[in-house]
Formats: C-alpha cells, sequence, structure tokens
C-alpha cells in the first residue's frame, strides 16, 4: 500500500514537471484554431469547437509570411553550413593540439551578450553598403552558430581514439587525408549533434535580424515580432504565426532528442 | 610508434616527439580559416566597440573625440544605475528559480519510470522553441482582464494579478517566463552529473542506515556540487544576458520599469541611435560579466577540489 502511494506521489511530481510545458504548447495550439470570439471569451474556451483554419489562412494570405519564412531558411541553412565548413576543421585541429587557451577564447564567445556585436557590426554594414541584404544576418548568425560547432566538435573529436589516424599517417597518409577519410567519417554522429543545434539557434535567433534586417529581408522571429505591434488583440493569427515559427524546432527536438540531449550536456553550448 | 626499431629506443621516441610536434605546427592550419572568421565577427567588434566609445558618435551626424566622457556621464546617470539594479534583482531570482526546481526536476528524471524519454523530452521543449514565439504566447496570458492565468487564479480563489502590466509585478513575472524557458537547461546539466555518480557511497549509507534525506544531504549534494557550480555559471551569464522575452513582452515597460541594462543599450543603440554612448554601455556591461564569469570558474576550481 505504502509503495503503491510512492508510486503515485513520484506520478504525480513528474506530471507537476512537465505539465507547464505541455499546457503552454497546447494552448498555444489552442488559440490558433479558435476564432477571435473564443479567443477572448472569458471564462476562457479551452477545446476549440468548432475547429477553424481560419487564422493559419489568414497568416499565409497576408504579411509576406512565406518570403520570411524563405529568408529565414535561407539564413539558418547559410550559418549553419558555413559554421561547419569552417568549424568542423578547426574543432579537429584544436583537439590535435590541445590548444585550451583557443577553446577558451571560444567560451568567451558564449558568455557575450550579442547585443554588444551589434553596434560595431550595424556601423560596418551600413559602411559597405550591405543593408537590406541578407548578408549582414547571415554573417552575424555566424556568431552564434561557429561556436557551437567549434565547442561540440572540440569535444568529439577529443573522444576518439587517436591510433587510427596514426595508423593512416604511419602509411603515407597527409593530415588533411587523415582527417578527411578517417576522422571526419568517425565524427559523423558529432557532426549531426552540432549541426541540429547551431541550425536551431540560428533559427530562433532574434535580435541580429530585429536590428539588421530590412522591410524585405526581416527573418521569421522578427515578422512575427512585428504582427504584434501592429495589431493589439486579434490572438488567432497571432498564435498560429508563433506556432508556425517555432513547429520545426519542436518537431525537430522531438526527432533528435536523444543528439540534442547530448549536444547540450556535452557544452552547456546556448545560442547568444 | 611502429616506426620504432631495436636500434635505438631512445633516438626513435625522439623522432616520433619531433614528428609530433611537427604535426601540431601542421594542425595550425585546420584553424586558420575559422580564426579568421572569430577574428571579423567577434574580435574586432569588441575593438571597435572600445574605440566608438570614446567618441560622440550620433547616427546621421559629425562625430566627435570625447575621451572618457561617455563613461563618466554613464556613472552619473541615474536611468543607467536603476537599469543596473533591475538586471541585479532579475539576476538573482532568475538563478536561484531555475536552480532549485532544475535540481529537483534532475533528481526526477534520474529514476526510471515509464515513458521517461518522452517526458523528458517534453520537459526539454520549451528551452528549444523560439523565444520570440514564446513571448507572443506569454504576452496573451498575462493579459489583465481576458488572459488564461487570471482566470486560473481565479479558480484557486487569488486575486487576479496585473502582471507586466503594473510596474510592481513585472520583473517577477519576466523572471517566471525566464524560468520556465530554462529551467530544462539546468536540469539537463545536473542531470549529467547525476549519471556520473559513483555508486560505492550510496551502498556504505545504506548499511549505515542513513535516511534519503540524509543520503541526499550529506552525499549526493556534496558530490553534485560541481555540476550545481557550471548550472549557476551558465545560468547567471545568460540570465545577465536575457533580452528577446523581455523586449517582446514589455520592451522595457511600463514606463522602464523593467528596463534592464540590455533594453537600456539596446534603446541607446537603436533607438537613439548614440552609438558612442551605447558602446561605452556595452564596454562596461561586458566588463561586468567578465568579472563575474572569472569569479565563478575561480570558485568552481575551488569547489573542484
Amino acid at each position: 500500500m505504502r509503495r503503491l502511494l510512492g508510486k503515485g506521489a513520484f506520478a504525480l511530481s513528474v506530471l507537476v514537471l512537465i505539465s507547464p510545458a505541455i499546457l503552454v504548447f497546447l494552448w498555444m495550439l489552442s488559440l490558433s484554431l479558435k476564432n477571435e470570439l473564443d479567443n477572448t471569451a472569458f471564462p476562457p474556451v479551452f477545446i476549440p469547437n468548432p475547429v477553424t483554419w481560419m487564422n493559419y489562412l489568414e497568416v499565409f494570405a497576408r504579411n509576406d509570411f512565406l518570403l520570411y519564412a524563405w529568408n529565414s531558411v535561407v539564413v539558418s541553412f547559410s550559418a549553419t553550413g558555413v559554421a561547419l565548413l569552417l568549424g568542423v576543421p578547426a574543432g579537429y585541429g584544436i583537439a590535435k593540439m590541445r590548444a585550451t587557451r583557443l577553446a577558451g577564447l571560444i567560451l568567451i564567445a558564449r558568455i557575450t551578450p550579442g547585443l554588444s556585436y551589434l553596434i560595431p557590426l550595424f556601423l560596418l554594414f551600413q559602411w559597405l553598403g550591405l543593408t537590406g541584404t541578407l548578408w549582414p544576418i547571415i554573417i552575424t548568425h555566424l556568431v552564434i552558430t561557429l561556436p557551437i560547432v567549434v565547442w561540440v566538435m572540440i569535444s568529439f573529436f577529443e573522444g576518439l581514439p587517436p591510433e587510427l589516424e596514426e595508423a593512416a599517417l604511419v602509411d603515407g597518409a597527409t593530415i588533411w587525408q587523415a582527417f578527411r577519410y578517417v576522422a571526419m567519417p568517425l565524427a559523423r554522429p558529432g557532426i549531426t549533434v552540432a549541426c541540429i543545434l547551431s541550425f536551431i539557434f540560428s533559427w530562433n535567433n532574434f535580435i541580429f535580424a530585429m536590428v539588421l534586417a530590412g522591410r524585405e529581408t526581416r527573418t521569421l522571429p522578427v515578422a512575427v515580432n512585428n504582427m504584434l505591434t501592429f495589431e493589439q488583440i486579434s490572438w488567432g493569427p497571432l498564435s498560429a504565426a508563433a506556432l508556425l515559427v517555432t513547429a520545426p524546432v519542436l518537431i525537430l527536438t522531438l526527432l533528435a532528442q536523444k543528439q540534442i540531449v547530448a549536444g547540450l550536456t556535452a557544452g552547456g553550448v546556448k545560442g547568444a | 610508434m611502429s616506426a620504432t626499431s631495436e636500434v635505438g629506443v631512445l633516438s626513435g621516441a625522439a623522432t616520433a616527439a619531433r614528428r609530433r610536434k611537427n604535426y601540431a605546427r601542421q594542425y595550425v592550419w585546420f584553424v586558420v580559416p575559422a580564426a579568421f572568421a572569430v577574428v571579423a565577427t567577434i574580435l574586432f567588434p569588441w575593438l571597435f566597440t572600445i574605440y566608438v566609445s570614446a567618441f560622440d558618435w550620433r547616427l546621421g551626424s559629425a562625430r566627435e573625440w570625447v575621451g572618457f566622457a561617455n563613461y563618466t556621464k554613464l556613472f552619473t546617470d541615474e536611468r543607467f544605475g536603476w537599469a543596473m539594479l533591475r538586471t541585479l534583482f532579475y539576476t538573482v531570482l532568475a538563478v536561484v528559480f531555475p536552480l532549485i526546481l532544475g535540481l529537483a526536476a534532475a533528481l526526477v528524471f534520474n529514476r526510471k519510470f515509464p515513458l521517461r524519454g518522452l517526458a523528458r523530452t517534453i520537459f526539454i521543449l520549451p528551452m528549444m522553441a523560439t523565444p520570440v514565439a514564446v513571448a507572443l504566447v506569454w504576452t496573451m496570458m498575462f493579459h489583465p482582464q481576458l488572459g488564461v492565468l487570471n482566470w486560473l487564479l481565479a479558480q484557486v480563489g487569488i486575486p487576479p494579478s496585473m502582471w507586466v502590466y503594473s510596474p510592481d509585478t513585472v520583473i517577477p513575472t519576466l523572471v517566471l517566463v525566464e524560468v520556465w524557458h530554462w529551467t530544462p537547461l539546468v536540469m539537463l546539466l545536473i542531470l549529467g552529473g547525476l549519471a556520473a555518480l559513483p555508486t560505492d557511497p550510496y551502498e556504505a549509507a545504506k548499511i549505515d542506515g542513513a535516511t534519503s534525506l540524509q543520503t541526499f544531504w550529506h552525499i549526493t549534494l556534496p558530490l553534485l556540487a560541481p555540476y550545481i557550480v557550471v548550472a549557476l555559471i551558465i545560468r547567471t551569464i545568460d540570465a545577465l544576458k536575457a533580452f528577446d522575452t523581455i523586449y517582446v513582452i514589455t520592451q522595457g515597460g511600463p514606463g522602464s520599469s523593467s528596463e534592464t541594462i540590455n533594453i537600456f543599450l539596446y534603446l541607446q543603440a537603436f533607438a537613439f541611435y548614440n552609438m558612442g554612448y551605447a558602446s561605452a554601455v556595452v564596454v562596461v556591461f561586458f566588463a561586468l560579466i567578465l568579472t563575474l564569469a572569472a569569479l565563478l570558474m575561480w570558485t568552481r576550481n575551488r569547489v573542484k577540489l
């Protein structure tokens, strides 16, 4: 009897822990599927009846939502791609040289507030005449993605057994070949982790595009924030837009939770 | 090394060491491209910010060299002082609560139970979610007349709150969002620590007849200390850096009652275009964060023993 009671209490504590997360997302979903009348009803209507897709149609119909979605895709993929291209070899080099001081420098990038990069970069991009293109946003997103990739890759390459590469070197391979054909294939799981994390934190980033984007170059978080400022109380479309922005990330988290947990616990990394 | 022959193990080892050193130098080329990007996007901004902070640099008008005037102005600026105090208040709350809750959650998730993987994934969803989207939903929930939170309070007999619409409650309310958002990260960091705990002390405690509370207080907590300190460091830095949710939910309002250093900085730079003054804020703010981080790192090294 006491054991059963203990089990019940434990189940309850699990429920208490996960309910804030579940309830907020469900409420978001609920708001996005109700008409305006139900959304502003008091007491609140919890279960949408009738279910309406109007809010989603409305989001796609105006606000150039698709353009902003495309911007977000271009920025996140480019920033992640460039970060992988530069960061995977860098992580390898740092791990091989045991250059802990270089790794420390990357940690400093992790603790710097994103805003503090923006003043000089803003002035620089203005001077270069790049404002109004996606370039400034992609380049500034490297500030987030590159440290994540390097950090995850260092810990991953350090965990690889060195014997295989050494055997390749003894057989006459160059260090570049040893990296490309021995270490990199072995590190594929680590590259996946780095890729997922850097994509998510680039996708979620708000402040860089908030400052640097023009009308045509907004990313999704900026576009959604603008919806809030311009229409006070149309909760349905707002929730629909918010859900659409965060849905790719939530789905990715559900699919790749193992990799994400491994990567986050390895370095405690998080975007600027 | 297979190259070492029986002729001279010593000289063979020496060549191997030399060769390894040569290799180490060659690995520099792996790092150069990334280092170049880091210099361009991270190091250059730091140096340039320090340079700009010595000017009266307003966008669209002439700039003038003023030396340390921006800094002296900063230390007499009451608005900045208040922003500092608010940031401090916010940071303390936004560190303490996630640490306690994250520790509790980690203890729960460390036990084996059915559907643990799914429950853990749901628990970490908030920290992966897009901050702007999260902030929007909370804004709607905080609505004093139509928000779902005041309805919930009414159900348990608590009078409605003004949430972010009153200067008295705005900061604790924003902390609530931060706690919801970032407790999962603390949980993950401490869970990693729990997984690495040795089992022997627990067996000894069991034999000695210790209660579970005693075991937790005298064994688990001390062994976990290094992980808790790491979580503390990360949480402190992130709380100081908090911007997205505060900006989206209140933009520093009502009035300036939720204007933290970050919001103050943003307004100076990109609403008033006072680039010089804002750069001075960046330098002071960054020095503050670095000092705190160094202090916490030092604590961590002492805790590690």
